[in-house]
């Protein structure tokens, strides 16, 4: 069974992570791929560089450039697992969240088919990736 | 099941691979190290009902596997050699916290689980028994679930596991990742074993039982570990690549009433993408490594062919007659040479194809293969020979077990039988 877990850490901050999260992140994200469950994961940049686009029942359309107000509800990543149950992405997904040290994460099981495309990388290049993404927003 | 109940499966899917392959290097023997093992599974069952579910729920396992191996070890006068390391390993570890002995366990999971492995696919077990171990070690499914997946009684999968462990603590197969000379066909063991559990699942698709599919998912989750720990072995990314790319078909190979649908009839914006840009992944990460000429490693090439391809008319059968090619001179076998020959009908037209296909009529290997006269009625049809298909797709659907590709074979008989009034 194939999970998407979309996580919104509850606020938005520009204060670049520690050193010492980015490894905790890294490690886990390392280990997760090790035991041959995650598919896909990375982290999105900041709600100001992005936009909310809305089409009106009159068929109109709305674009919302960032950054998003309510911060709770702002996603700041997300990863696909494939796993045996709903409880084991739950699982999973607890211990995610206490090593990201707080906020929600929505655990939903994906159709068969995912809607989108995705760009082409090994576990271990996930990983790196997820690393790279946090040391930029870092370096910012 | 309740939520806890349902908790603690989900923390024993987690952890109890890591969990033996740990204990099995302690222990120095894998039978043991389950038992001890399922002892703390039944530990937990009795405890986190009331307790909840620990914070750290690997670490509460291991530490609760190790008190009654201490246990037993006190116990038990009689002791082995093996029960001897136990002790010196468990008085040496026994003042440290749960958490010291979660990262000093941390160290080494890697290893651990492929020493686990490759233990499994021990070649001194019989190949049944190596799959039955291997799911359920590393796999973390039930006696019931192997048995369901490979259709066999419960008690027989029961009985191959226990004599399996039994046989590797006879032979003192030691807890270790081969090195040297022996390292290739060790791991070509542990490549073989994973993709037969792959291809069980890949057969079993229409079936009515879902164990039997995800049987895929459980050799796909077997070859990204394999892929994580031994990330140098080329042939290790080319199986992953071959299966995420086989995989990437599974939702398109069936019609909504469980009908089969062949590759080139596929809606291929049903094919899973995801997987697709993985298994090109893996294969270009197998080329990297030098081996683009390994046997699954042409395999994945080969269906990277039909993946890269956005319509069935797009498709390069000449590389594909070239990739049949190196692969038949690797590993020559008649369903290879049956294989070739349809990508040679289709890169240079059916009469070709036709006279492979014939000469391969001969083979023993192939008597009673159905998809010998399935491609064989298929070419004779595009060569309009109708009245030479008809009776080759009848004889295919007598041989065929799967009822719905029997169906699928009648039709097109039915199809040639139209195509021969058709022509008069």
């Amino acid at each position: 069974m194939r999970f998407m877990t979309i996580y919104k850490p509850g606020e938005e901050t520009t204060t670049p992570p520690t050193q010492e999260h980015i490894a905790a992140m890294g490690k886990f994200i390392e280990e997760l791929a090790k035991s041959g469950v995650l598919i896909q994961t990375d982290g999105l940049q900041h709600s100001s560089k992005g936009a909310r686009v809305r089409l009106n029942a009159d068929g109109t359309f709305k674009i919302t450039d960032g950054p998003f107000t309510e911060a709770k509800e702002v996603i700041g990543g997300y990863a696909i697992i494939d796993v045996k149950s709903k409880a084991e992405a739950i699982e999973l997904t607890k211990r995610f969240l206490k090593v990201a040290g707080g906020g929600e994460s929505e655990v939903r099981e994906m159709h068969d088919q995912p809607a989108y495309d995705a760009r082409s990388a090994s576990p271990s290049q996930f990983a790196d990736a997820a690393q790279a993404r946090l040391q930029q927003e870092a370096t910012r | 099941m309740s939520d806890v109940n349902r908790a603690i499966d989900a923390v024993w899917r987690i952890e109890s691979p890591r969990l033996i392959a740990g204990l099995a290097r302690i222990t120095g023997d894998v039978g043991l190290a389950e038992d001890l093992a399922q002892d703390a599974l039944v530990a937990a069952l009795e405890r986190w009902p009331q307790t909840g579910v620990p914070d750290n729920p690997g670490a509460w396992l291991m530490a609760t596997a190790k008190h009654r191996a201490i246990d037993m070890h006190r116990r038990s006068k009689r002791i082995e050699r093996k029960h001897e390391q136990i002790g010196h390993e468990l008085d040496a570890q026994q003042e440290m916290s749960v958490s010291d002995l979660d990262a000093a366990l941390d160290d080494d999971i890697g290893d651990d689980l492929l020493r686990l492995m490759f233990t499994a696919c021990h070649p001194v077990l019989s190949q049944e028994a190596r799959v039955a171990l291997t799911l359920r070690l590393l796999g973390g499914l039930t006696t019931d679930e192997i048995a369901r997946a490979f259709v066999v009684p419960e008690a027989t999968v029961a009985q191959r596991i226990v004599r399996a462990k039994r046989t590797l603590s006879e032979a003192r197969v030691p807890f270790e990742v081969p090195r040297g000379s022996d390292r290739d066909a060790r791991l070509s063991s542990v490549l073989g074993v994973i993709y037969l559990v792959f291809n069980e699942g890949y057969s079993a698709t229409a079936g009515e039982d879902w164990v039997r599919p995800a049987l895929c998912e459980d050799a796909l989750r077997l070859g990204r570990i394999l892929a994580e720990l031994s990330p140098n072995e080329p042939e290790v990314h080319g199986l992953v690549g071959l299966m995420e790319i086989q995989a990437s078909r599974l939702r398109a190979r069936t019609g909504p009433k469980g009908e089969p649908i062949l590759l080139l009839d596929q809606d291929r914006g049903k094919w899973d993408q995801l997987l697709i840009r993985r298994g090109l992944a893996a294969l270009a990460r197998a080329e990297q490594l030098g081996g683009a000429r390994g046997p699954y490693a042409l395999q994945a090439a080969i269906v990277a062919c039909h993946a890269r391809a956005r319509t069935a008319d797009e498709t390069d059968w000449e590389r594909i007659v070239a990739l049949y090619d190196a692969l038949a001179e690797l590993t020559p076998s008649p369903i290879v040479e049956l294989n070739r020959a349809v990508a040679v009908s289709m890169a240079y037209g059916p009469a070709l194809g036709l006279e492979l296909v014939d000469a391969l009529r001969s083979e023993p290997a192939l008597r009673s293969y159905h998809l010998l006269p399935s491609v064989r009625g298929d070419l004779l049809m595009k060569l309009g020979r109708h009245g030479e298909a008809k009776p080759e797709f009848d004889h295919a659907a007598s041989l065929t077990r799967n009822s719905r590709e029997r169906e699928l074979l009648l039709e097109r008989s039915r199809k040639a039988a139209a195509g021969i009034s058709g022509a008069q």
